[in-house]
Order: C-alpha cells, then structure tokens, then sequence
C-alpha cells in the first residue's frame, strides 16, 4: 500500500515542493514538504520517513548538508537528491555522501516514480530479509545452540526428551563443542529449572579442595576452615550439578560421589551426621570414559550411574554447515559488546573459515569472531581480520584445487587436515574418515611431519 | 479541436459517472499560463481559470485543451486534477498520433482522450494510482501504456469509486 509509503520533499520552492507533493500524493503516497534544512531535520527527528527527496540548491544548508545530518540521525533514511542545475561534479559528490539517486528538474514522471518504487521495493526486501534471518536464527536456535546440523538437530532431540526424566546424563565432546551449554539447555527445560544450575569444573580443582567444593565442610575440618561451608550440592538442592571434565576426577572423590549417586545422601568433610539433598547430575567429558574404565582409571561403577543417557557432541568440523550461522551469531554479539559498525563477514574470510579444521571448535570460532570483530578497521571482516592461526593454512598455500596430481592433491589435503586438526593424527584419520594405520602410511609415503 | 471528441467525452462521462453531462464553451487559456523558456503551458494556471469558469451548480469540471502541459517538477503531463477537488485537465496534444510523427488516428485519439478523462476525474473523486496496468487508474507516462489499459476502473477502484462518489 502505497498510503504506508512516507515521502518527505524538501525544497525551498513553493511551486516546486507542491507540484512534487501534489503529483506524489496523485500517487499514492504519503508525502509532506518542508521548505528548508532545519525543518527537514526536525521532521526526521519526530517522525519515520521512507523516502527524502531532497533539492541541492537551497539558501543555508544545501542539499548535501541536509542529507549529512539526516544520515547521522538515521543511516538508513534513502535520499533522492534533486537539481535544476546538474553537474557532473554535483552527481558524483551527492552518489559519494550517500544519495541513493540523483535527478534532475523537471524529471520526467516515469522516473521519479520508479526511483521510488525501486526504493520501496528494496525497503520491503531488507525488512523481509531481517524477518527471516531472526526467523531462520529462530528455526536454527535452542537454548542458545545454533545449529542446522542433522547430528546436532538429533541431540537437541534428545535434551528435549531426556530434560523431562530425572536420569544422570553424560555428555560427550570435545573441548569447546558446547558441553555446558547442552547441560544448561537440558536443565532450563527440566521441571527444575527455578532451582538454580551449579557448574563445578572437576580439572580446575586439587582432589582435596574439589571434594570440599562438592560436600562442603564443617568449621575446622582442616586448618583455614574457620567456618562450616555448604558444598555445591547443598547449593545446588532441588535444582542441577553440572559436574565438568568428570574425567579428570581422583579414584577417591569417585568413590565419594558414587555413594552420593546411589544413597542420594552425603557428610561434610569433617563432619559426621548425612544430609540428603535432592539434585540431578548431569556429567561431561572431552575424554572416552569407556576407556578410561578399561585402564581402570575409572570406576566402572560410576561410570554406568553417570552415563544413563549419553549425549555425544560432534566437533565442529563435522558440522561446516552451522559455522555460517554460527559467525553470523557472534558477529552480532561481538558487534553489540564492542559498540562497532560492522555489516557482516566478507566472502574470502567466510571461505577461510569453512576451510580451518577448528580443533578448538565452536569456542575456538566464537574466541576468532571476537577477536576479528576488535581488530577489524571496517565494516566487514575481511582475511587479515581473523587469527593468524585461521589464516596461516591459507598463507602456506594449502590452496585446494591447486595440485595439479592426484598424488599432490592427496599429500596437500592430508597436510592440510593434519595442520587444521593441530596435529592430532586421531582426529584427523577421523576427519578424513580413514583408519589411523592407513593415516601413518599416507604420512610416512609423503613424508608429513610437523615442523 | 473537433466537435466529435468532445461529444465522445460527453457519452463516456455520462454514463460512467451516472450524471447530466454538459459541453460548456471553449475555454481561455490565461496568458501566464505559457512557460516561454519550456514552450509549454504550466497546468496550475489552467486548472485555475477552469474553475473560475464552472458555473455554480458544477459537480466536477474536465477541462479539454490542445496544449502540451507541464507541472514545474515533471518535463510533461497527460493531464492534472484536484485530487479531491472540482476539476480536472486533459491536453490532447502527447495523445495525437501526429506528435510522434506518425499518421493520425481519430479513433485511438477519442480511446486515449477518454481514458485520460477518467483517470483524471478520477483523482477528483479521491483516488489514487493503480497498481493494476489494466485500470483505467494505472499511472500512464508514455501513450504505450494509456493504449495498453482498459477504458474502465478496475474491481478495486470502481468500489473506491463508489464510496468516494457517496
């Protein structure tokens, strides 16, 4: 509807102005005309406009000026600027400020018309285009996961149905696939979740200082502990524990909290009376537990107990497809923290990044986000932008399709996956989809090492 | 100008608009209404003298004239109104066949000066340009696109019309 479309003319004629706003309104649209600069502005600062059309020549600010201060009120604000008097300097200097057209009185009717409807047009199709993206960010999001990934898509699955149940769920993945972020999803949507969420990294702490965390103590239970402390659990009562690196736990805590698992009940260090509390565990890990237990390393016991349900996060190199979505979400959050201009990612920098392996994935790709978004100068995150780590594939020539052999192409993609997995032969045989045996041939035939 | 385009007028107005219709005498066109730098004549002016001209009881007034109109903002027009208003113009002179060199055609002429009429009474009666090519309404910068429509209001436009002419 045309009626929507909100038309301000500015110009210091009165013949000029209502000839403008007459034909205009004929069609259809909602136009209002000013006769200067500062009233313009005091228009724009009141109320919404689709459209300015503009005139070059007037007494005071011109035209140029009045689009300057439009633009530092509202970038977006098209502006058609108008002149009896067209140069080619005049065009070329209102194109460079911003002017989205250029024309000249008397226009013919055709023009201004479509002038205007192309800017309508284009309106309507960055605001769809905005619906959308938050619409398919929607589609894509859950809990603050985004993903489109069929694999990812199945666990979100799983979060939601085994939320519902009170079973303990261990949640494996590598480092900075989002361990916490499934356990937060699978707490907020439990009937818990207004009982809080208490998150205990088991590596961060000594075995001694862990177990106090965990079951808290009572006053001079060592020496320091001047006053009794509720441990995590305690906290965390009604609610969930999040219990990170669950790997990295002593044989002897495990005991400990495989008695909490199964009694439900638990003393304070250095007290002597059980207390229950009512919370549900939930566990993760960057190692294979599995094997940890075959080691006994262990206890399989605990393992069992922990791993009720198993929820295994894939890395984000078996996930390209979200790393669009993914920068997308962090640009715009880094954008916001850091106050920058920045429109989006430019295509060479996007295809480094679906080329990097990301061994430290989606915090590696957020931590890269972040830091691009900082040391960037414009308004598009270009190649020198993003890590030297991203980048050094790309500077060392891993260049795909440049090999002209079979035998090179394969010596340069398998050198290629090796420097993008950091080395890690397990995970790049993975990768590529090989066995490790068949990975060490292809490294000992081409003679791939790390330098 | 000839007689029987005026009468033509006369018959398509009457019937559509459902009113008496009358021919009133030729009109002045106002000597500041020439744009000697432009050779042409600015349409406010003569929109101007033919409301001065309507007699009292005038519902709407279409003035018809021969001479190429002009608004200060656009290199040319087909006609004006007041859009809402009393009355309306339309020139004759873009719509002959003879203006693009071509031998003349009294037929299209009379179909092109009756579909310009009704769009311009039209705006009178309120409306607005139709998005729809086929309405007699459709915006029409080039004489292409006055033959390409129809010489009536389309579905949208007539009940507009209709509760406009309320």
């Amino acid at each position: 509807m045309k009626e929507d479309v909100r038309v301000l003319v500015v110009d210091d004629e009165l013949i000029m102005r209502d000839s403008l706003s007459d034909w205009l309104r004929e069609d259809g649209y909602n136009v209002v005309a000013v006769e200067d600069g500062p009233r313009a502005l005091e228009k724009v600062k009141a109320e919404e406009w689709d459209v300015l059309i503009v005139d070059l020549k007037m007494p005071g600010m011109d035209g140029i000026e009045v689009m300057r201060e439009v633009k530092k009120l509202n970038k977006e604000i098209p502006v058609i600027i108008m002149t009896a008097y067209a140069t080619v300097d005049t065009a070329v200097r209102a194109m460079k400020e911003g002017a989205y057209d250029y024309i000249v009185k008397p226009f013919n009717p055709e023009e201004i018309g479509l002038t205007i409807r192309k800017i309508v047009n284009q309106q309507r199709l960055i605001r769809e285009n905005i619906y959308l993206r938050q619409e398919l960010r929607r589609q894509f999001q859950f809990k603050d996961i985004i993903t489109k990934n069929p694999k990812m898509q199945k666990v979100l699955e799983l979060v939601r149905s085994v939320a519902k149940t009170a079973s303990t769920v261990l949640i494996e993945g590598e480092s900075g696939t989002g361990k916490e972020l499934i356990a937060r999803a699978i707490h907020s949507c439990s009937a818990r979740r207004k009982n809080p969420f208490v998150a205990v990294s088991c590596a961060a702490l000594p075995e001694t200082l862990l177990e106090t965390e965990l079951f808290g103590h009572e006053k001079g239970a060592f020496t320091g502990a001047i006053a009794s402390k509720k441990g995590r659990f305690e906290l965390a009562d009604k609610g969930t524990v999040f219990l990170d690196e669950i790997g990295e736990i002593s044989l002897q805590t495990q005991v400990k909290l495989l008695r909490f698992l199964e009694e439900k009940e638990f003393t304070r260090i250095g007290g002597t009376k059980p207390a229950s509390v009512d919370v549900r565990i939930l566990s993760a890990t960057n190692k294979n537990l599995g094997k940890l237990v075959g080691e006994e390393k262990f206890r399989e016991d605990l393992y069992y107990r922990l791993n009720v349900v198993c929820i295994k996060l894939p890395p984000l190199r078996e996930r390209m497809e979200d790393i669009p979505l993914l920068t997308e979400h962090f640009l715009e959050k880094y954008r916001i923290e850091n106050d920058k201009e920045i429109r989006g990612i430019s295509e060479e920098a996007m295809e480094l990044l679906l080329r990097y392996g990301w061994p430290g994935n989606v915090r590696e790709l957020e931590n890269a986000i972040e830091s691009a978004v900082v040391v960037t100068k414009g308004s598009l995150i270009e190649p020198q932008d993003l890590p030297g780590t991203v980048t050094s594939l790309e500077e060392k020539g891993y260049r795909l399709g440049k090999s002209k052999s079979l035998h090179d192409m394969e010596k340069e993609y398998i050198s290629y996956m090796l420097e993008a997995c950091g080395w890690n032969v397990k995970k790049c045989a993975e990768t590529l989809g090989i066995d490790r045996t068949t990975l060490y041939n292809r490294m000992k035939k081409y003679r791939l090492k790390k330098c | 100008m000839g007689d029987d385009i005026l009468q033509s007028l006369k018959a398509a107005i009457a019937e559509k608009f459902e009113n008496d219709c009358r021919i009133l005498g030729a009109l002045e066109i106002p000597d500041d209404a020439f744009d000697p730098q432009r050779k042409q004549y600015a349409s406010t002016p003569v929109l101007r003298e033919i409301v001065a001209t309507a007699p009292a009881d005038t519902k709407k007034i279409l003035g018809v004239v021969d001479v190429d109109l002009c608004v200060p903002i656009l290199t040319f027009v087909f006609g004006r109104a007041q859009m809402n208003g009393k009355a309306a113009v339309v020139s004759l002179f873009r719509l002959r066949q003879e203006y693009y060199g071509l031998t003349p055609n009294p037929d299209l002429l009379r179909a092109r000066a009756s579909k310009e009429a009704m769009h311009e009474l039209g705006h009178t009666f309120g409306l607005t340009h139709c998005a729809d090519c086929r309405c007699v309404m459709y915006l029409s910068n080039s004489v292409r696109n006055i033959d390409i429509k129809a010489r009536d209001f389309c579905e949208g436009c007539s009940g507009l019309l209709s509760a406009f002419k309320l």
